[in-house]
């Protein structure tokens, strides 16, 4: 006779939370907020451009976000408003993929003494690691260039000046190398993260599916090239106060 | 041919396990690699050793019996290949060959190599059918089925229960044997008044024995029939609408 | 002994309906009053426990498998045949029933063979409504292709893996009833014996094969669905576990066994590569649709097929079978390429294959369309020998690959024994010496599917009100002390052979005098070899490990120890049957050139031998075969 048991079947909540008990859903939540956090990551990519155009521009966009909505909100409500979505997708995110990563570890039946992967990617295994480091880099560079708290913020943070704070920043070296190493973790982490959440979302379609990877490759690389080329920029003196 | 195997063994379901290593020289490259596991068994029964316990009974890659990590591979070297059907010419003259059974929180071990893979059953009982008693069906030409749509069914439906899947899978997942049961039957008209029911019931059931699918893809390799992960998004898909139908009916069931 | 078939009166066509209404019933209310065993869940094991379940019965399986999808019903490849008709080409069930009869050659029941073919239809109708992906044309219907043997186009595919799918059709359905609690699966549980009381089958003594634990489950009615025996030849296209030890227990306890020498040779197997090799493959029949079948005509033919020039080959069943050429019945192409290779025409490296050879067809349908239809079987080819057939010609041999023969049964499916009923394989049914292509299949799911939950009713009903027999009673604590015993006595011999030796000596002796083809002389010399090896096998064999645990030496060591047995029993009735007729040839009977010769006026019975004991010569009981509706001809596909 053979062993294995059915589970024990639990009362049932509410399909949005039994959805999200669910390890496909967790998946689901997982792709969407990605999606968020991979928009604002371009997003804000994009903007950091500025910076090339000296001091007033980026200043400015500095500005124009907390504007956002011009007169017709608050000023910075809007901006809080994206800060908050901003954040609870990330929150949800993390919380997916800590749960899940506990589920898959609880799943393993001890470890192959020689395994030989043939597609798995260093990628697609480092996930929750260099999801980590990013979400610990995301409270440093808050610290560093958001809320000017020390020793993380250059020694004199001016708030609103965006410009000088980046560059004061990035001229210590050792910030400079750990964003650069934070993007490199984060530029693995979305390129798997690009290539999976559609096959999470369920979109698969052959003849879309060979676009998948390409779209990868290039979001991230764009998003990693970018973001690496600020440290870079002040520590070679392209940038400077 | 000569070759060393380093074969793992264990008494028991709960009992501690090793590697032992074993000589087997003289083997034919035209031998199947069970039919040298079945020379090596002989030899060791005769000097008074018990023999290694393997899974097999078509030995031809359809009954899905067999299955062993080969060289940190589920069923071998060879791609879209059982392991029953793997020879030993795949192999070189002196190569030392490691051997685990398939390792899942979901596939306990019972024997050295024999793992159980019951909990499969367990997925298809949830749903894994269409409910028609026999007799009770209209004729076979009544329902047209567009010939893409049965070929569609037919790659998934090839599906052997190996498990390798679960095997080859970092996570312990077994989202492309579940995902192929449910494509074959999800893609039939036959199956669709079961549709959603049935994505949930399986996967709900898949997910209390198994890891979850983190799109690694090794699965896919190690598949013996090359089952494709296009059926997991397709498995993704039915089951977030079957979460928000079945979701809307609660109140009603 | 008075053998009884139950047939019923009437006209053909009618038998099967005037015998559902003649029948009594179980009313739906009273259905989970009975418990059935069923052993077993292949297609027919699968088939009927789903069914009964459905009906209402409680039902218990067993298999040794760890899970009901690995019966040895999955590994079908070909097809399996239905008079539907769709193909407008003349077929009806009066011509697959008659296709049959005679493809057996007259040795078979009429009124079961009609019956089969009254069925054939539904088993489409319920496996397509199952969900099975039958291959289909681009109007969305279902296709056709000729399978050997029939000269209408009437086999239902699923590519390659007809087995598969249907079997998971009825291993769905059966799953379907274990959640919803009418059927109780027990895997990795071997029977080793069924109980009998005052005369009938009252239980089964299982051993759970993970804690060798030996128990005794009791019902109503026991079905056995057990399959054949063809690793009696050890080499066989069986999966390495099939046995006929349920059968065989059966029999000892009273069970007849019919036909044991009806075994069939299947013409389109992969020839043995070298001594140790484990199982033979085979290559699906349908392969013979496009692929041409040849030898060199000169003996030591050096050269590779590819330089053969078309004029020194020779197309023997073009050649001999014009009418039927590559199609003829199995039984008829085994022998003919045993024929050229005896003679030293043998192709390949050991000289033990005939060539099959696709160039032709490709050239006129195209590799691509090739491709579709084979694509799977020429990568299983090429896998196993490490030619690619797309280039080289196949080679091919015959291998012992089903069983016709089995436990007598009457139109019920009841054996002998009151309340032990044999289904699919495991009986000796509807196929009589010869079995058509794609027949198998249909005849598992016709008797699980729609004969027995119908005819079982009978038995049951009469014993409405009664509880299974308590496996407290003797009988079953009796029997359980057997299978003990018989256990503790093969891990005791600890000699100095392995169970493989045996099996393989086994099977060479059988292979040799109870092949292809047979002789007096050869059968005599078997009937006094096999016991002898059995005896040392007692004796010699070494067995590693306990009882009590996951043993898989011991499993096959008990396979074995009854193989012994039924080879002899295969052998007793080859030496009787003096005629030589489908898959029994008896070199001593052939026409002038060369072809099996029938003698129906001697032998125009079915073979029920019953045991005596061990030791003991078995007895015989002749059914005489009437047939009312065809005319015995002696067949020719010239
Ligand atoms: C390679 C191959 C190809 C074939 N191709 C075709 C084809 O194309 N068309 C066709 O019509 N036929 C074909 N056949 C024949 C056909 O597959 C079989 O005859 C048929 O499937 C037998 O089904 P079954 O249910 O009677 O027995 P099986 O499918 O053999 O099932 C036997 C069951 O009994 C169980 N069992 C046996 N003994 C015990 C025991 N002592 N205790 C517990 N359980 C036990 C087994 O576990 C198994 O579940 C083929 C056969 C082979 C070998
Ligand atoms: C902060 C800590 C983070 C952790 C621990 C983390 C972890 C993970 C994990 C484990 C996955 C699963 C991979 C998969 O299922 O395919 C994942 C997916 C993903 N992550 Fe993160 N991540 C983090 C932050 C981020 C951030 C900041 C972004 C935005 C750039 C991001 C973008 C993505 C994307 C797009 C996916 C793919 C979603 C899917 O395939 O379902 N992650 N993340
Ligand atoms: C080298 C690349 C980067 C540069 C130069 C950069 C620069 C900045 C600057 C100047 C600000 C402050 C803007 C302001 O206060 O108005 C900021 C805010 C922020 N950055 Fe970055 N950033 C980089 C990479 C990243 C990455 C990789 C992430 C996330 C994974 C990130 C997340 C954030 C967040 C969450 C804020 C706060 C936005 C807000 O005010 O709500 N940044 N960044
Ligand atoms: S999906 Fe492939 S690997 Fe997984 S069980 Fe089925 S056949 Fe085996
Ligand atoms: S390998 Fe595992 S992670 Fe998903 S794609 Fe396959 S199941
Ligand atoms: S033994 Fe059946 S698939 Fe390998």
């Amino acid at each position: 006779m053979t062993t294995t048991e059915e589970a024990p079947t639990r009362r049932r909540y509410p399909w949005p939370i039994e959805f999200y008990r669910s390890a496909v859903g967790k998946k689901w939540v997982m792709a969407l907020t990605g999606v968020a956090l991979l928009g604002f990551i371009a997003s804000h990519m994009i903007g950091n451009l500025k910076v090339y155009f000296g001091p007033e521009d980026i200043n400015h966009y500095g500005e124009a976000l907390r504007d956002l909505g011009g007169d017709l909100v608050p000023r910075t409500s809007l901006l809080w408003a994206l800060r908050i979505g901003l954040l609870g997708a990330a929150l949800l995110h993390v919380h997916a993929a800590y749960t899940l990563t506990y589920t898959n570890w609880k799943a393993r039946g001890g470890r192959y003494r020689e395994r030989d992967y043939v597609a798995v990617t260093y990628a697609s295994r480092t996930m929750r690691f260099t999801g980590t480091v990013v979400l610990f880099f995301i409270f440093f560079h808050l610290a560093d260039l958001t809320w000017g708290t020390a020793p993380a913020s250059p020694d004199e943070f001016f708030r609103g000046d965006v410009y000088s704070n980046l560059v004061a920043s990035f001229e210590r070296l050792p910030v400079a190398i750990l964003y650069i190493i934070a993007n490199l973790a984060l530029g693995l982490h979305i390129y798997h993260g690009t290539w999976s959440l559609f096959q999470s979302l369920g979109y698969s379609h052959p003849r879309f599916n060979a676009w998948r990877k390409g779209l990868a490759a290039g979001l991230t690389a764009a998003i990693v090239l970018v973001n690496l080329s600020f440290p870079i920029a002040v520590q070679v003196g392209i940038l400077e106060i | 041919m000569d070759v060393t195997l380093r074969v793992w063994r264990q008494d028991g379901p709960d009992r501690p396990g090793a590697f032992e290593e074993y000589s087997a020289p003289g083997i034919s490259s035209h031998a199947s690699f069970l039919e040298m596991l079945d020379i090596v068994n002989d030899r060791l029964t005769l000097d008074n050793r018990e023999p290694i316990a393997f899974e097999h009974d078509c030995r031809e890659g359809i009954c899905g019996a067999c299955g062993l990590m080969i060289n940190g591979q589920p069923h071998g070297p060879q791609q879209g290949t059982a392991t029953c059907q793997l020879h030993m010419r795949k192999f070189r003259d002196g190569d030392v060959i490691t051997i685990e059974p398939w390792r899942a929180a979901g596939f306990p071990i019972l024997k050295d190599l024999i793992v159980d893979r019951s909990a499969f059953d367990r997925i298809v009982e949830a749903g894994g059918y269409v409910t028609v008693d026999t007799g009770s069906a209209p004729d076979a030409n009544l329902v047209p089925v567009a010939q893409e749509a049965a070929e569609a069914a037919m790659d998934a439906a090839v599906c052997i229960g190996c498990g390798a899947c679960v095997a080859a899978c970092p996570n312990s997942a077994a989202q492309l044997f579940t995902a192929a049961k449910l494509a074959h039957l999800n893609l039939l008209p036959q199956g669709q008044p079961e549709r959603f029911i049935r994505v949930e019931a399986m996967v709900d059931t898949m997910e209390s024995f198994f890891g979850s699918c983190t799109n690694h893809a090794e699965c896919e390799e190690a598949c013996p029939k090359r089952i494709s992960i296009d059926f997991i998004a397709l498995l993704n898909r039915d089951y977030i609408k079957a979460k928000w139908r079945n979701g809307r009916l609660a109140g009603q069931r | 002994m008075q053998l009884d078939a139950k047939i019923p009166e009437g006209p053909l066509a009618d038998k099967w309906d005037a015998h559902r209404f003649s029948t009594p019933l179980v009313a739906p209310s009273n259905r989970r009053k009975f418990e059935v065993i069923v052993i077993g869940t292949g297609l027919a094991g699968a088939g009927a426990a789903a069914t009964m379940g459905e009906l209402g019965y409680r039902v218990k399986t067993f298999t040794y498998h760890d899970s009901n999808r690995r019966a040895h019903s999955i590994a079908a490849q070909g097809g399996i045949n239905a008079s539907k008709n769709y193909r407008n080409d003349g077929d009806s069930d009066y011509r697959l029933f008659y296709d049959t009869i005679k493809g057996g050659d007259y040795r078979s029941r009429e009124a079961n063979v009609y019956r089969l073919a009254q069925v054939s239809g539904e088993i489409i109708d319920q496996a397509t409504a199952q969900g099975v992906p039958f291959g289909r044309e681009y109007g969305g219907l279902l296709a056709n292709r000729s399978f050997g043997g029939a000269q209408v186009s009437r086999t239902f595919y699923a590519r390659g893996q007809t087995g598969q799918q249907l079997l998971l059709g009825a291993y769905q359905a059966l799953a379907r009833q274990i959640k919803a609690g009418t059927v109780t699966a027990y895997n990795r549980c071997e029977m080793l014996d069924i109980v009998v009381a005052d005369g009938r089958a009252v239980g089964v003594v299982v051993r759970d094969m993970l804690t060798g634990e030996i128990s005794s489950h009791s019902a109503h009615a026991v079905v056995l669905a057990t399959g054949g025996y063809s690793n009696a030849y050890f080499l066989s296209t069986n999966a390495k576990a099939c046995n006929g030890t349920a059968i065989w227990r059966a029999h000892r306890k009273g069970a007849l066994f019919a036909n044991p020498c009806f075994t069939q040779i299947h013409p389109t197997c992969i020839p043995q590569a070298d001594e140790f090799q484990s199982k033979l493959t085979l290559m699906s029949e349908s392969l013979r649709n496009d692929g041409r079948i040849w030898v060199a005509a000169e003996v030591d033919e050096a050269r590779p097929a590819a330089d053969v020039p078309e004029d020194q080959r020779d197309y023997f069943l073009e050649r001999r079978y014009p009418a039927y050429g590559n199609l003829v019945p199995r039984d008829v192409a085994s022998r003919a390429a045993k024929k050229e290779v005896d003679s030293g025409k043998g192709a390949g490296p050991m000289k033990n294959g005939v060539y099959l050879d696709f160039a032709e067809a490709i050239g006129r349908l195209g590799r691509d369309t090739i491709e579709t239809r084979y694509g799977n079987l020429f990568e299983m080819y090429e896998r196993i020998t490490d030619e690619n057939p797309y280039e080289v010609p196949m080679r091919i041999y015959p291998a012992p690959h089903y069983t016709m023969g089995g436990l007598w049964v009457d139109y019920d499916l009841m054996t002998s024994i009151p309340g032990l009923y044999t289904i699919g394989e495991a009986n000796f049914s509807d196929h009589g010496a010869n079995r058509l292509g794609a027949s198998a299949l249909m005849q598992g799911l016709a008797d699980g599917y729609f004969i027995l939950p119908n005819t079982i009713a009978a038995y049951l009903s009469e014993s409405l009100g009664t509880q299974p027999m308590s496996t407290d009673e003797p009988a079953f604590k009796q029997t359980e002390a057997d299978v003990t015993d018989r256990t503790e006595r093969l891990l005791g011999a600890n000699g100095s052979r392995t169970v493989d030796w045996f099996h393989r000596e086994l099977g060479k002796i059988v292979w040799e005098h109870c092949g292809m083809a047979r002789s007096a002389e050869g059968l005599t010399k078997a009937i006094s070899e096999i016991p002898a090896l059995k005896g040392e096998f007692f004796a010699d064999v070494k067995i590693m490990g306990e009882g009590d645990s996951l043993n898989q030496t011991l499993e096959k060591a008990g396979r074995v120890a009854d193989y012994f047995d039924l080879a002899e029993l295969m052998c007793r009735d080859a030496l009787h049957r003096e005629e030589s007729c489908g898959g029994h040839f008896r070199a001593e009977h052939v026409t002038d050139d060369g072809e099996a010769k029938r003698n129906d006026e001697e032998f125009t019975f079915v073979s029920a031998w019953g045991f005596e004991g061990d030791g003991a010569e078995p007895s015989l009981t002749k059914e005489i075969l009437e047939f009312e509706n065809v005319e015995l001809t002696t067949r020719s596909y010239k």
